[in-house]
């Protein structure tokens, strides 16, 4: 019986072995975070802790920087689409911060030389909130905010 | 494994328009299940796309991103047929990798 185990283990490499114990769902699956992943970044839970985690300071509110394709009222909270563009010369990172979410951060996205500062995606909210655009460009932080009315909440339970 | 990627990577004037459809549940680890127990969280983390190698765009996302979640963004150049390729990691470290040729 021992043996059978071991030889388990050497032919199918303990990851694998793992794996297959994790797919058949005798453990539960291992939270493991991604590499690069910045769990301090995202483990926030206010405008003022998420901004200090990103070493942003206190971002100058800046029009060239724009939400479009963004809704001033969202009916399914589960599903608002978000876009962002910035006009700022060098905008190295985009991020987007809904205040009132259990976490503030929702998506940080970052932007090589070459790659154009606009960017759409969908997220969820728990609540109205104001919805936050951060531009990293030039070294340097800016901000823009909007308000988004939510009908249904996108946190369900 | 997760279902595949849907890619669309199409030369728009001189850059290329890239719009991604992921298939993820992104449980954000605060609902819970019609019994009442919390469904655990479970969501992808980080995004990596290349063209032809070159890395045009990493994203790191938290639980609010929605589930199935879309994203689009431009990079200056490509040429068709040239490959887009987006990676996404998810916090069991499960990941998916699909390639598009620019059309």
């Amino acid at each position: 019986m021992d043996m059978d185990r071991r030889q388990v283990l050497k032919t199918s490499g303990g990851a694998t072995f793992l794996a297959l114990l994790a797919a058949a769902g005798w453990i539960p699956p291992a939270h493991a975070d991604a590499p690069g992943w910045n769990k301090s970044e995202f483990d926030t839970h206010t405008m003022d802790a998420t901004l200090a985690a990103l070493g942003a300071g206190k971002p100058a509110t800046s029009s060239d920087v724009a939400f479009f394709s963004t809704p001033d009222i969202a009916e399914n909270g589960a599903v608002v689409p978000i876009g962002v563009t910035s006009k700022l010369p060098n905008t190295e990172s985009i991020a987007i911060l809904v205040e009132k979410n259990p976490f503030t951060l929702a998506a940080l996205f970052d932007l090589p030389a070459g790659t154009e500062p606009t960017i759409s995606t969908r997220v969820k909210m728990r609540e109205t909130s104001n919805v936050y655009a951060l531009v990293k460009a030039g070294g340097k932080y800016f901000m823009t905010s909007k308000e988004i009315k939510v009908t249904l909440g996108g946190c369900g339970g | 494994m997760a279902d595949p990627m849907k890619i669309r990577a199409n030369l728009v004037g001189d850059s290329t328009e890239v719009k991604v459809l992921m298939s993820h549940e992104m449980d954000t680890g605060l609902v819970k299940d019609k019994d009442g127990k919390i469904i655990p969280a479970w969501w992808i983390q980080t995004v990596k796309v290349t063209h032809n190698d070159k890395v045009v765009l990493t994203a790191q996302w938290g639980t609010a991103v929605s589930k199935n979640p879309f994203m689009s963004f431009k990079f200056k150049g490509g040429a068709k047929g040239d490959k887009v390729t987006i990676t996404w990691v998810d916090n069991h470290n499960d990941s998916r990798t699909d390639t598009a040729l620019i059309a």
